[in-house]
């Protein structure tokens, strides 16, 4: 009998912990289907961020890394400039990368290193239990901001693409969500072109997929599809914010 | 057996770093170290080496992190404020058992403090400079040979022990030029990696995947881990403690002191010697194990101790506790950048000879 | 024997360069030594001073509090360590920078107008060079011979072409001595 669909051999078999309807697991299997189709497991080298997806160590089956919070992209830098030739890929979320480790963010993408970094943005801290994060829309309630998010107290969300698009060096930046079939699809798309380019040499890519916290927004995952598309994509439009791989 | 040169402190641990196969420099300026950063970023690229200006003294010590977890001989070096910043990745690196190596060429605190010659940093650096129960190996060189000696046995001891390793210096040690007799170049940094069953580089599919990590939320497991570690430190207590003694033969007052003040505290002892004072020092070379040994020793023999320190009296304390308080231990120092002169030292040596 | 010697002056007088160079000599010469540099914004601009010890035995500490030879260009150097210099002592003085004269006659004194030396042999910026000439010719704690070929050793590749006068004006301290 044909298999037509299996477990990308860059998981492992460890039960994920994540909640039901978090998008994370989704993203977990774009990425490791990236690595199987590109046949570089074995020199991929991940580095774990703090938060929501700080187990993945467990769940990636490449060589893996913990890094402290937010300071993953440095970890990278380290792992990168002493294993050229492999493959190192961050996987952070928006309290790691867009808040405390804001500035090693902006300064692997400004020297452009050659890694690849996958943020997820669903604009809440989960792990802790559902406090404002740099991204959480105006508005938004969450446990440190019961009132909702309110601009003049608790400033604007950030918008990450958008800003390092300012940016010379990085090579590929692009926004995606995993809500819908098609959307998963240029997921996919996006994902396997960030660690492409790393495995030609390209510079820095960032995929910011924009995701889910079913637990922490108090919607059912269904629910939680519909909010991303209703509230997150318009404020953090779907697209390629900067793409240097096109030109010769 | 190779010459001698002339060399800053800071250069010679750059250096013998180098030829002890580091390849990987990460860092960000801060006096009086600077010497490291600059001489790295000569040498690095012609060697095919990385030396890479971080964008804080926080991500370069992460990008040690990620180089040690890759197997390299990683570096990085700084400067009391620096090394606070520095704190949160040292304990990362303790409790992912890497081995490193981190320079603190100390000047005076708290803040932002003053840029001359300290020790202030002794509590911070020998208790373990981070949160968590854990140590790092701790060596004080007092010579500019010692810089680059202990260059090569802070990444022997901390491979060995699998735990980071710090040569913790004065302002005064870093800025210094000796002579200096560099350690043989035979180290082919290419072949430490394959030593390190444990790194990160790649699987090639020949083996399971490696995890580097500190975390572990099953209470069970963390014990465990803090327990075989300080199983480890143990070991290096039992094993690899160094100290200098020196005219301790018949001493019966005994002079405590490293860096700077060990040496201005020989040309005091000498100067006492001329009269007829029988003073001798200690001075430890490890602080962290801190040696207790010759200190148990000295307690039999000597009426008192005096540690010489450029701090209000951090060794101080190791030193009762070393000898279990069985003599009084008086102090002599100076603060802020300051340092006791022969004549200051001398003069204590007098009192507690009386 | 052991040489204790301040180096000071106004930073850009090359005061660190002169005494890194007889740090070089006495290593050519086997001897034991140190150099201790002040360092930081003082550097710059400020006063500025570097410390040597050259000896027959292994140097305690590198830090000098008494020395016995002293080599001042400014005026606030002068004030600063003359009180220091220990009896018996000499305290070189570049005459053209500083009008006043020592005023302890238990150490001895070397006037020597080396800023106007040096203009006058257009290697202005070379006064701390004839001075070290002079120090090594009036004391002798190292060979004369050998500050030469320390000088040619430590100079940098970015000043190599200034290696022939830096040797003129260390020729320049020694004949003011000897005559």
């Amino acid at each position: 009998m044909a298999i037509v669909f299996q477990k990308p051999k860059s998981l492992t078999d460890a039960v994920l912990h994540y909640c039901p309807g978090c998008t994370h697991g989704i993203v977990h299997r774009l990425v490791a289907e990236a690595i199987d189709e590109l046949g570089i497991e074995g020199r991929t080298i991940g580095i774990a961020p703090v938060g929501c997806s700080v187990m993945a160590y467990d769940y990636f089956a490449c060589d893996m890394i913990e890094a402290s919070h937010g300071r993953a992209p440095a970890v990278a830098t380290g792992v990168k400039r002493s294993l050229p030739d492999h493959v190192v890929f961050t996987y952070q979320g928006d309290g790691d990368l867009a808040s405390i480790g804001l500035c090693e963010t902006v300064s692997c993408a400004c020297r452009g290193e050659n890694v690849t970094i996958i943020f997820i943005n669903n604009a809440i801290y989960g792990m802790t239990g559902g406090q404002m994060a740099p991204t959480s829309l105006i508005g938004q309630v969450t446990q440190t901001s019961p009132y909702g998010r309110d601009a003049k107290t608790q400033g604007m969300p950030i918008r990450i693409c958008e800003l390092l698009s300012s940016l010379d060096a990085p090579a590929y930046l692009e926004r995606v969500a995993v809500n819908t079939v098609a959307h998963v699809r240029q997921a996919k798309k996006a994902i396997l072109k960030a660690f492409r380019n790393q495995v030609e040499g390209r510079g820095f890519s960032l995929v910011e997929v924009v995701s889910t916290c079913p637990t922490n927004w108090g919607l059912t995952p269904d629910k939680a599809c519909q909010w991303v598309e209703e509230k997150m994509i318009p404020f953090y439009p779907l697209g390629c914010y900067k793409d240097r791989t096109q030109v010769a | 057996m190779s010459s001698k040169v002339l060399m800053k402190g800071n250069e010679a641990i750059a250096e013998a770093a180098i030829r002890c196969g580091c390849r990987h420099y990460f860092g960000y300026p801060i006096t009086p170290q600077t010497e490291i950063a600059a001489y790295m970023s000569k040498r690095m690229p012609k060697i095919g080496g990385t030396f890479l200006q971080a964008e804080s003294e926080i991500a370069a010590i992460n990008m040690v992190y990620g180089a040690a977890a890759s197997g390299r001989r990683a570096m990085t070096s700084s400067s009391s404020p620096g090394v606070s910043l520095k704190a949160e990745g040292i304990s990362y690196l303790a409790g992912a058992d890497l081995p490193a190596l981190i320079v603190n060429v100390q000047r005076g605190g708290p803040g932002l403090g003053g840029i001359q010659p300290s020790q202030s940093d002794y509590f911070f650096m020998t208790r373990g400079p981070g949160h968590g129960d854990f140590h790092i190996i701790v060596l004080a060189p007092a010579t500019v040979q010692e810089m680059a000696d202990m260059t090569r046995l802070a990444f022997e001891l901390g491979e060995k022990y699998r735990m980071p390793a710090m040569l913790l210096a004065d302002g005064t040690m870093g800025q210094m030029m000796e002579p200096v007799v560099l350690p043989e170049d035979t180290v082919d940094p290419e072949s430490i990696p394959a030593t390190k069953p444990w790194a990160t580089t790649g699987t090639d599919m020949k083996r399971p995947h490696n995890i580097v990590n500190s975390l572990y939320l099953k209470p069970e497991e963390l014990e465990k881990t803090n327990l075989e570690r300080f199983g480890r430190y143990a070991k290096l207590e039992r094993e690899e403690c160094r100290w200098e003694e020196y005219m301790m033969d018949d001493a019966e007052v005994c002079v405590v002191s490293v860096g700077i003040t060990a040496r201005v505290s020989k040309n005091a002892i000498v100067a006492a010697r001329k009269e007829g004072i029988k003073v001798g020092m200690i001075r430890p070379i490890t602080l962290y194990p801190f040696p207790k040994k010759p200190f148990a020793k000295a307690a039999e023999n000597v009426r008192s101790f005096i540690t010489v320190e450029l701090n209000m009296g951090q060794m101080n304390e190791d030193v009762r506790l070393a000898t279990n308080c069985s003599r009084p231990v008086a102090m002599c120092n100076r603060v802020g950048g300051m340092i006791p002169s022969v004549d200051e030292v001398l003069a204590s040596i007098r009192k507690e000879a009386k | 024997m052991t040489f204790e010697t301040i180096m000071a002056g106004f930073g850009g007088q090359g005061l660190l360069f002169s005494g890194k160079v007889l740090a070089h000599a006495a290593l050519i010469e086997g001897k034991e030594l140190s150099w201790l540099p002040s360092y930081g914004p003082e550097m710059r601009g400020g006063t500025c001073n570097c410390s040597v010890i050259v000896s027959d035995d292994p140097v305690g500490s590198p830090i000098i509090a008494h020395p016995n030879i002293l080599m001042v260009m400014n005026e606030p150097s002068l004030d600063k360590f003359e009180d220091t210099v220990a009896t018996g002592g000499i305290i070189f003085v570049d005459s053209s920078l500083i009008e006043r004269k020592v005023g302890r006659d238990d150490v001895a004194a070397v006037y020597i107008p080396a800023t106007k030396m040096a203009k006058d042999m257009e290697a202005t910026s070379l006064a701390n060079m004839i001075i070290l000439g002079a120090i090594v010719a009036k004391t002798g704690c190292v060979k004369c011979e050998t500050v030469s070929n320390a000088l040619r050793e430590t100079i940098s590749a970015r000043k190599a072409n200034l290696l022939d006068l830096n040797l003129k004006a260390v020729e320049a301290g020694i004949k003011f001595i000897k005559g």
